[in-house]
């Protein structure tokens, strides 16, 4: 039988381009420690640790076993979970697994990537099959460019419908310390940026980031001992169903509506906009903003730029999305899935600062990576 | 812990230089697995799948292999380290009421990348990395270390090497049957000392497949084969850097064995486990791996294996596979070690069956030096 | 970019693939193994103390494993220290090797330290290696910033053996 299980605590670094003064062990440190202290227990609390990162960023081996003098992993039990740019959101449910189990009470999942460290263009390319696809895979950003590409012609979506997505991000980042980039921009900003693989400009783009982030998890008995709201786990759900990029159907996103279906089944959810009071999702461009939208049935086919113009889902929309700045302001890969339930969190346990959203009780956070491979997970305010 | 149990496993054979793809390996195990279970792929509640991607050369490793595992339209997630940790997350998910089984699934080619390479990318790269440490030379460190402490001999792990290699006749997966005598592995090439080339684990390449399901899901079907029941599991790890450990006896095995124990009920191994499969990468791990686990007492591991108690027929024979020294597909080998006491409780064991084994244990190491232990403790009592 | 073929082999009628994937990195040190290697450029070893623990780690570290107490007392060891273990490796990995076969790894333990570090013994006859034995750093003459800043530890000459 299945232990109800919550969030009670959350930490991160502040997230920036280049952690020049900690290596990958000290980095993760900082966000173990500062999640232990938002929820004030102290290493010996933990009983186990899951961590992951998208490995070939920093070309260490067996993650886990070195990093344990930063992760606090000496003589307790440590695991390594890794789905490239979805790791987070397989994190948070590995953390979450652990203590629903009857295991442990109490786990830290924690999530970190030094981008700065690699090539990540390289890195990423790896992905791609050796023998049929890698030669002429065109990265991360191809693909989202051609789904948008295809979206503008069949619904009238048009740049400045994803520029907006931008800017609202961007501009959340502003009430958000640990975003990496925190620039106010316009419309128009996005607009003149560079075209990186047309309609995606630099500004409709991630970042590439050094950060951590660990989230803590504990069972029915000890959450409410530990955390005065904390945010239990309602759903989790993956969809890694394809291997080959090659076989991906780009306008109808099958892998993101099974795992919207999926998950908001579990939770008991039919009418996402009225009954989620936040989300933060894994955007890695603009575009996805508009788009992805309706592939998790918030709205129907085609009607995503018109809510997107009508500002539903702005910080004082009905539908808030991205209030820590999302993916587009920070992104140190391994932990980007992570910081997305993290934050989620922080909403529920009213702890998200200037970017809380008032009164949250159900919030979704999404994860994304790889042959186009989502998780999602669903987090209230009550129990399940 | 709730119940649960293995309901299926399937392995393919262990050989080097095999000219399956990643996905053909996987589901080839998984395909065996299903048909063991007597389950069709339509069965599957979610997949585990553990993969490496440094031993795979593919950043996102899982992804190569997530069709073939049986993930699509349905969760999957994917850990990276020995099949013994996938398996004990395989675990946790069966057990947190969403699904009713989980499908496990480790591959590996070893022969396929730069072995040496690969594992010394475990080192720290800010500091010990460039010294060109890989698993054999880093190993003998710590032979060394333990040998010189407890007076245990080379003559006593090629003892080893010697039982193991001649059980793997018995297992038609193990990729490395030998009839060897000490004097052989004591004459073989010198590798790092003390360890030499009979000491030493093979390049491998293959899939192992397990599926573990709730108590209702392996009680619901009449199931031709006897599921069999976790008792115990439980992992630890140890400090990172070698400078920082007691090289000469492993702390997170015996904290890992005394927690899977308790939860087991296991108060004299020994005794109460009738076969064991622990991770044999090199001759003296298996010695120090007796000691950890608690079969013999610290520093008399030498002793242990002379006295025949672990051999076939011995009061506990430990690797009748021919363990990880007949067969070694790095991220594999922990959840092979988990199938064959499956085997073993089913009586399916064929030649290298233990009469009457009711209990058995099957342990699982990943990192440097066996930074992290795993340890299963397994029934085919459900009480 | 990364090639993925390169040559192409058969095998029982099957076609192998043979390539080979390049993705280059750049470690950050981070503030405390820099100093640790701005120290070895002078030809001084430092190491961090843990005050819980009254253990001083070499090579040092920010974070304490044993308590998690972050570290910032800098304390300079000596230059010798006692092999703990030690290994003579006698197969050759060009790429991985610095140097040539049969040669030696060992846990030197350097006096003030209360761990060991790894690293490799020159200019000692192999089979006159013993555990307890004096070794004493040989640094490198042009430092550049690496764990190879220490070429190798050498035996004391006329130091007693364990």
């Amino acid at each position: 039988m299945a232990r109800r299980t919550a969030i009670v605590g959350v930490g991160q670094t502040y997230h920036k381009s280049k952690r020049k003064d900690v290596n990958g062990q000290e980095l993760i440190n900082e966000a173990v420690k500062r999640a232990l202290d938002d929820a004030n227990l102290s290493l010996k609390d933990i009983d186990a640790i899951v961590i992951g990162n998208m490995d070939h960023f920093e070309a260490i081996n067996y993650v886990d076993g070195w990093s344990v003098d930063g992760s606090g992993a000496f003589m307790k039990p440590i695991m390594k979970v890794t789905t490239g740019g979805s790791t987070g959101g397989t994190l948070g449910a590995c953390g979450y697994y652990h203590v629903a189990s009857g295991f442990f009470d109490v786990v830290m999942a924690i999530g970190w990537e030094k981008n700065s460290e690699s090539d990540t263009q390289a890195a990423i390319s790896t992905c791609a099959d050796p023998l049929v696809e890698r030669d002429f895979f065109a990265g991360a950003i191809g693909p989202n460019a051609a789904e948008y590409a295809m979206y503008m012609k069949d619904y009238g979506a048009t740049e400045e419908d994803a520029a907006l997505v931008a800017v609202r991000d961007h501009n959340n980042a502003l009430n958000n310390p640990h975003a990496h980039l925190r620039t106010k921009i316009t419309v128009e900003d996005v607009l003149k940026s560079p075209v990186l693989c047309w309609p995606i400009k630099l500004l409709d783009s991630c970042p590439r980031s050094d950060g951590a982030c660990a989230v803590i998890y504990a069972c029915e008995e000890k959450a409410p001992k530990i955390a005065p709201k904390p945010a239990w786990v309602h759903a989790t759900a993956v969809s890694h169903d394809y291997t080959y990029f090659g076989d991906f159907d780009w306008e109808s996103m099958p892998t993101l509506e099974a795992v919207a279906t999926r998950v908001y089944k579990r939770a008991g959810i039919t009418k996402p906009l009225q009954e989620i009071d936040v989300m933060e999702l894994y955007l890695p461009f603009s575009t996805n903003g508009v788009i992805w939208m309706e592939h998790m049935w918030v709205c129907g086919r085609g009607d995503a730029p018109k809510l997107v113009r009508q500002g539903v889902f702005n910080m004082d929309g009905e539908l808030p999305v991205n209030p820590s700045g999302g993916v587009l302001s920070t992104n140190p890969i391994g932990a980007t899935a992570l910081i997305r339930i993290g934050e989620a969190a922080l909403q529920i346990m009213g702890k998200a600062g200037a970017r809380q959203v008032p009164d949250v009780k159900t919030a979704m956070a999404t994860a994304f990576g790889s042959c186009y491979w989502f998780e999602a997970t669903i987090l209230r305010s009550t129990k399940p | 812990m709730d119940k649960a149990a293995i309901v299926g496993v399937g392995q393919t054979k262990y050989e080097r230089g095999k000219t399956g793809s990643f996905a053909e390996l996987v589901f080839e195990a998984v395909t065996k697995a299903l048909a063991d279970a007597g389950m069709e792929s339509k069965d599957i509640g979610n997949v585990v799948t553990v993969t490496n991607d440094f031993w795979d050369g593919r950043t996102i490793s899982c992804m190569a292999v997530a069709e073939a595992s049986g993930s699509y339209g349905r969760d999957a997630t994917n850990v990276e380290g020995d099949g013994t940790l996938g398996a004990f997350y395989g675990l946790m998910r069966a057990l947190s009421g969403v699904y009713s089984n989980t499908m496990v699934v480790a591959h590996s080619k070893i022969s396929e990348g730069s072995p040496r390479a690969i594992f010394n990318c475990a080192f720290d790269p800010v500091y010990d990395r460039i010294l060109g440490l890989d698993a054999i030379s880093s190993s003998a460190l710590q032979a060394r270390a333990y040998m010189k402490k407890f007076g245990v001999t080379e003559e006593q792990c090629a003892r080893v090497s010697v039982k193991n290699h001649r059980n793997a006749w018995n297992n038609s997966y193990a990729h490395v049957p030998l009839d060897i005598t000490v004097k052989d592995v004591m004459q073989s090439p010198k590798l790092a000392e003390p360890i030499k080339r009979l000491d030493t684990s093979p390049i491998s390449d293959g899939a192992c497949a397990i599926v573990i399901a709730t108590e209702e899901e392996a009680k619901k079907k009449k199931r031709a084969k006897k599921p069999i029941w976790i008792k115990g599991v439980a992992h630890c790890a140890d400090a990172y850097r070698l400078g920082e450990r007691d090289l000469s006896y492993s702390n997170a095995l015996e904290a890992a064995a005394r927690k899977a124990y308790q939860m087991a009920g296991i108060t004299d191994p020994l005794k109460q486990i009738d076969v064991a499969e622990v991770y044999d990468a090199f001759s003296y791990m298996e010695l120090m791996w007796y000691e950890g686990l608690g079969f013999c007492g610290r520093g008399q591991g030498g002793k242990l294996i002379e006295s025949g108690q672990t051999e076939m027929g011995g009061e506990l024979p430990v690797n009748p596979s021919g363990g990880v020294l007949s067969a070694h597909p790095v991220g594999v080998a922990g959840l092979a070690r988990i199938a064959e006491a499956v085997l073993q409780l089913r009586g399916e064991a064929g030649k290298r069956q233990v009469p009457r084994a009711r209990v058995a244990l099957a342990h699982g190491i990943n990192g440097i030096c066996g930074q992290t232990h795993c340890v299963w403790v397994l029934s085919n009592e459900e009480a | 970019m990364n090639e993925a073929m390169f040559e192409v082999r058969e095998k029982d009628g099957l076609l192998i693939h043979q390539g080979y994937i390049k993705v280059p990195h750049l470690w950050a040190a981070g503030e405390v193994a820099s100093r640790f290697y701005i120290g070895l450029r002078e030809k001084k070893i430092l190491g961090l103390r843990c005050p819980k623990c009254a253990m001083v780690f070499v090579p040092p570290k920010k974070v304490c494993h044993r308590c998690f107490g972050e570290l910032s007392e800098w304390v300079g060891v000596s230059d010798e220290g006692t092999l703990e273990t030690f290994t003579i490796v006698h197969y050759s990995e060009p790429v991985l090797h610095p140097m040539k076969a049969p040669f030696a790894y060992g846990i030197i333990k350097l006096d003030g330290a209360d761990t060991g570090m790894a690293h490799l013994i020159g200019e000692a006859r192999l089979d006159r290696l013993k555990e307890g034995m004096k070794l004493k750093a040989v640094f490198r003459e042009k430092p550049e910033g690496n764990y190879l800043d220490i070429k190798y530890f050498r035996p004391v000459k006329g130091a007693s053996h364990g």
